[in-house]
């Protein structure tokens, strides 16, 4: 599903971030990347969403090679992807219901197939009942859902969390990671960057550890 | 597709390099092609009535741009307006290189209709038109408002005026000067005037307004888009946060493009608007006074408005000087507007 080979990221600058990082996740694997901050978690990230593009290697997803992608087909390319940030990044003066709507508007789903598939993807994070409230009148717990619901609303076969647990308390965590396993039941493949180390002790999934840009553990 | 490059020596992919119906099959996830068109449509007539949401929402900004664009759409088609009814008034005179003959003021009446007869009978000449002393001055008091104030003289000061309308043929200038030294020769005349000299002058000067008018339309046209494309330019810096969030959920460059086209071309289309209904107060404002003006001079000068294709083209071009000028900055601005 997303296959790493032999991934350089190199900035001017600061040198390597990543170095030579391979690994495959398969279609419905759930895995945790962690490291140290400066580790490289974000590039790599950053990597997937071709937001950058690897100085060496190549990366693949759904057997397509990111680092040839051209410019005009990274729309498509993303809304292969569902992103999910530990800021959220809502549309603040936007509806609940106007904000998980966006991938679907852009994708060009037609009034009746958008309420449809808000409301199922709302109800899936039980927030369901509150279409109409603007992202300020819900708690962080809240609004981490309606960025889940707005990531996995045009069901991409991709979810990628960068810190989604990042501003919340355990017990919240742990809802937004039982929620991802339910994707992952339906063969979706999530991969999650994380430092919370408590969190993912208790789950038992695979584990990428990056540290200075090296791929220390794959397992 | 190109082949791969710089592939690792190591692991070919089992699968091909980027399928481009697959990126296909993404985009038309949206259902049949009915219902496609329908979603954009919707989504059009969303854009086009958020992005007026958006400029009613901001009322005071809004305002000011709009004023600013108004008075200098109305200014260029103020003059515009000008230059047409200035022309409309010369294209009536176009026709008449009239030579008016004033004659010395001891001619008398009868001596004057003999010299009337006698090029009258010139071959080149259509109609001679006499008039008299007391016709002169009955027009004059009648005309100029002075009725009062020509009672007081003693004498009548008006000389005997002969109107020489020579023949349409007499298109050449060469003709009409032979005919204008021929009449001019005459004992009794007094003074000789070709009513064309001026009719030349005054046309000479409608086309350097005319002229001027489209360089200045041009320039006009040149401060719009800047104005447009700097409102525009704003609008994208206040929602650059929301135009990330779009890219990062595969956003294309046209749909971010879209609303903003479209409140680029609702600025100018109300600019356009409101220019409009300026030129018509201004218009109003000087319809008496010109109509007064005409009246004195004997024409039946009515002031000509913005006609329909004129109101058209008007609004037609503001709305595309608006969508323009967002066009173009989107271009420049988007290129460098990269999610992070």
């Amino acid at each position: 599903m997303l296959k790493f080979d032999n991934v350089t990221k190199r900035y001017p600058e600061t040198g390597d971030v990543l170095h030579n990082v391979s690994f495959h996740l398969q279609q419905g694997e759930i895995a945790f990347l962690t490291g140290h901050s400066g580790a490289g978690k974000t590039t790599l990230l950053k990597l997937i969403a071709v937001m950058e593009r690897c100085t060496r290697g190549e990366i693949f997803l759904d057997g397509q090679c990111l680092s040839h992608v051209k410019e005009s087909q990274l729309p498509f390319l993303r809304r292969k992807m569902g992103f999910i940030y530990q800021d959220y990044k809502l549309l603040t003066d936007r509806t609940v219901f106007d904000n998980v709507a966006l991938p679907l508007a852009i994708a060009g789903f037609g009034h009746a197939e958008i309420r449809r598939r808000v409301r199922a993807a709302l109800d899936k994070v039980g927030l369901l009942g509150k279409e109409k409230k603007l992202p300020q009148a819900l708690s962080g717990g809240e609004q981490q859902r309606v960025g889940i619901a707005r990531a996995v609303v045009n069901k991409p076969p991709l979810i990628i969390a960068d810190e989604p647990t990042g501003n919340l308390d355990p017990e919240l965590s742990a809802e937004i990671m039982l929620l991802f396993e339910q994707f992952q039941q339906v063969g979706v493949t999530v991969l999650i960057a994380s430092h919370d180390i408590s969190l993912i002790s208790q789950m038992n999934h695979r584990l990428l550890k990056l540290d200075h840009g090296q791929l220390v553990s794959s397992v | 597709m190109k082949p791969v490059k710089r592939r690792s020596t190591r692991e070919v992919p089992a699968k091909p390099p980027v399928k481009h119906h697959e990126i296909r099959q993404t985009r038309t996830a949206g259902g049949d092609f009915t219902d496609k068109l329908h979603a954009y449509r919707d989504h059009h007539a969303h854009a086009l009535f958020s992005s007026l949401g958006r400029l009613v929402a901001t009322p005071f900004t809004t305002i000011m741009t709009i004023a600013v664009l108004a008075i200098s759409i109305s200014l260029a088609s103020g003059f515009y307006i000008m230059v047409i009814n200035v022309q409309q008034l010369t294209a009536d005179l176009e026709s008449s290189n009239q030579i008016s003959l004033f004659l010395k003021d001891e001619v008398s009446n009868e001596d004057a209709a003999d010299l009337a007869a006698d090029i009258q009978k010139n071959s080149n000449v259509q109609a001679v038109k006499m008039i008299s002393k007391e016709q002169a001055l009955a027009e004059f008091k009648t005309y100029s408002g002075f009725g009062a104030a020509i009672d007081v003289l003693e004498k009548n000061p008006l000389p005997i005026v002969l109107q020489v309308l020579p023949k349409n043929t007499l298109q050449d200038k060469q003709q009409l000067e032979n005919l204008f030294k021929t009449v001019k020769q005459f004992d009794e005349v007094d003074y000789a005037q070709v009513d064309m000299q001026w009719v030349d002058r005054l046309q000479s000067m409608v086309e350097v307004a005319r002229r001027g008018t489209a360089l200045f339309s041009f320039m006009i046209g040149l401060g719009v888009l800047f104005i447009i494309g700097n409102t525009i330019r704003l609008e994208l810096h206040n929602r650059r946060d929301e135009i990330m969030i779009a890219k990062l959920v595969g956003a294309t460059n046209s749909f971010i493009r879209r609303p903003f086209l479209y409140t680029g071309f609702w600025i100018g289309f109300i600019s356009g608007v409101s220019a409009w209904f300026i030129v018509a107060l201004l218009m109003l404002i000087l319809r008496q006074p010109v109509e007064k003006l005409s009246g004195l001079y004997e024409g039946d000068l009515h002031l000509i408005f913005l006609s329909v294709t004129d109101t058209l083209a008007l609004l037609a071009i503001s709305s595309l000087l608006g969508i323009f000028s967002s066009w173009a900055v989107l271009l420049f601005q988007l290129r460098h507007t990269r999610p992070e």
